[in-house]
């Protein structure tokens, strides 16, 4: 390879089903591409150092977070985000209907991190009890502690998921 | 952020390849949870970065259980090896060890080969602004008169007091591990007791490592005392928290009467701790608590505390003894 410190990268990025081809600086977090270049602002920056899981998206349909991967690295892989979460005619998923339900957030800003990491933790099969929610959830910080809440809609949602 | 080369290597070889035209500029990125983030700090300045998450197609992404013990490629994450079946039944200081580690998202991202060499959380290496040995050799450590309730007692050094934050690594040196690498000389294989060093006067050199040199490979001998193994973390915050203390014990038992044992400790020393003397305190009687606490008083014979974080001199030894205790009365299949 022959490229200089400073030059472009050029990326392409599969999102919610969509490709997108952008020319980046190296630098850019897979947060940034999705947010300032993509226009996908549904995922948030919180910390932006790995902290509070605001971030989380799905890659190949695992949870991750997006402040950490440099977004060069998601080349090839199937990229998830909020924006993508809901049914093609707009109908809610169940994780975000459960979030409504049970007003599991006040300020809102830590909600698509932690919506998406609780689909994740529901197909991960880590959501049997409230005890493993809560540990499954440790990686989504609410500043307005919204906690009892969040545990009560991951335990609705994970039933209508499963079909019960 | 300093700008950087990003390239993927496809092998393991391409990869040493890549980071040999400028060892001492580049840095291989797997997960990139604890690169990036200390990328993000201006804590580390790569000028190249190679990305290594290819060599997860070519062998190094597999786990291998065999009569022999475990065989882990450096590029599996944490969350698969964490729920191997194989790993959680008969190496369960290791699964247990990695579940207790980062959150869900991390656990997905973060491989093994980087996890074993992740950076302190010393909360002056991290921040550019405050003289650190390890970040900025020569300048000083801010530690040593600062805030060092999540500092280390056992390793330091005057030059630096950081802790060696992992919990994966106490598994691996407690069940005397070894790792692969291949490097600008070729191949080698270390036991993973050598592979980190102590502070001393050199902070900044972490690992035996040479530049440009990545591991491969992780080992693990199978043997008597692993399925009785356990790891015990205690800290701040139930979840999603690094060890105030940490004991990663493997027991291997005849009746009430020790045959071998295997004590590590994380959270208070400055690399991954391996309490060899207070094994052989146990080794060839009963255990019971008595003996537990003997052999925990031993481990921390040679501590050191500062201004805040004595605690860890009473609190370490009672993480050994529960640790002991809890292996003892686990159930194990045969």
């Amino acid at each position: 390879m022959t490229e200089k410190r400073g030059d472009a990268v050029d990326v392409r990025l599969s999102i919610n089903d969509k490709t997108y081809r952008l020319s980046l600086d190296p630098r850019a977090s897979l947060l940034d591409a999705l947010r300032d270049h993509v226009g996908l602002t549904g995922t948030k920056k919180g910390c932006d150092h790995g902290q509070c899981g605001a971030c989380t998206v799905h890659l190949d349909g695992q949870r991750v977070l997006a402040c950490l991967i440099f977004a060069a690295m998601a080349q090839g892989h199937a990229v998830t985000t909020i924006e993508g979460l809901a049914g093609r005619d707009g109908a809610l998923h169940p994780m975000q209907r459960a979030f409504i339900d049970h007003d599991a957030f006040q300020c809102g800003y830590c909600t698509p991190g932690q919506i998406m990491s609780a689909v994740a933790c529901v197909r991960e099969g880590h959501a049997g009890t409230e005890a493993d929610i809560r540990e499954y959830m440790s990686g989504n910080l609410c500043r307005c502690a919204a906690y009892p809440n969040i545990v009560a809609a991951v335990a609705q949602a994970k039933r209508e998921m499963e079909g019960a | 952020m300093q700008p950087f080369t990003y390239q993927r290597a496809t092998n393991a070889d391409d990869a040493v390849r890549a980071a040999h035209a400028r060892p001492a500029a580049s840095q291989f990125i797997a997960g990139g949870t604890n690169l990036a983030d200390y990328m993000k700090l201006g804590v580390l300045r790569p000028e190249q970065l190679v990305d290594i998450n290819a060599l997860a197609d070519t062998g190094h992404g597999r786990i291998e259980v065999t009569e022999q013990g475990l065989r882990l490629g450096a590029l599996v994450r944490m969350a698969e090896a964490q729920a191997h079946p194989a790993i959680r039944r008969d190496y369960p200081v290791i699964s247990q060890a990695l579940m207790l580690g980062a959150s869900p998202q991390i656990r997905n991202m973060a491989s093994l080969g980087g996890n074993i060499l992740q950076r302190t959380r010393c909360e002056y290496f991290r921040e550019t602004s405050w003289p650190c040995n390890k970040r900025a050799p020569g300048s000083g450590c801010a530690a040593l008169e600062g805030l060092n309730r999540e500092h280390a007692v056992l390793g330091t050094s005057e030059a630096c007091i950081a802790t060696y934050h992992g919990d994966f690594a106490q598994a691996l040196i407690a069940l005397d591990a070894s790792v692969e690498t291949v490097g600008p000389r070729g191949k080698r294989t270390l036991r993973f007791a050598e592979l980190h060093r102590l502070p001393g006067t050199t902070p900044h050199v972490e690992t035996v490592l040479e530049a440009g040199e990545l591991i491969t490979f992780i080992t693990v001998p199978a043997g008597p005392h692993t399925r009785r193994s356990h790891y015990l973390k205690i800290r701040d915050r139930d979840s999603y928290q690094f060890a105030l203390a940490a004991a990663a014990v493997a027991l291997h038992m005849a009746g009430d009467v020790v045959q071998d044992a295997r004590i590590a400790l994380g959270g208070v020393a400055t690399a991954p701790w391996r309490a060899h003397e207070a094994e052989a305190v146990l080794r060839g009687k009963p255990l019971d608590e008595a003996a537990a606490q003997q052999a925990a008083a031993v481990a921390f014979a040679d501590a050191k505390g500062r201004a805040h974080n004595s605690f860890k001199l009473a609190l370490g030894p009672q993480t050994v003894v529960r640790a002991l205790m809890e292996a003892k009365t686990m159930q194990v299949s045969t």
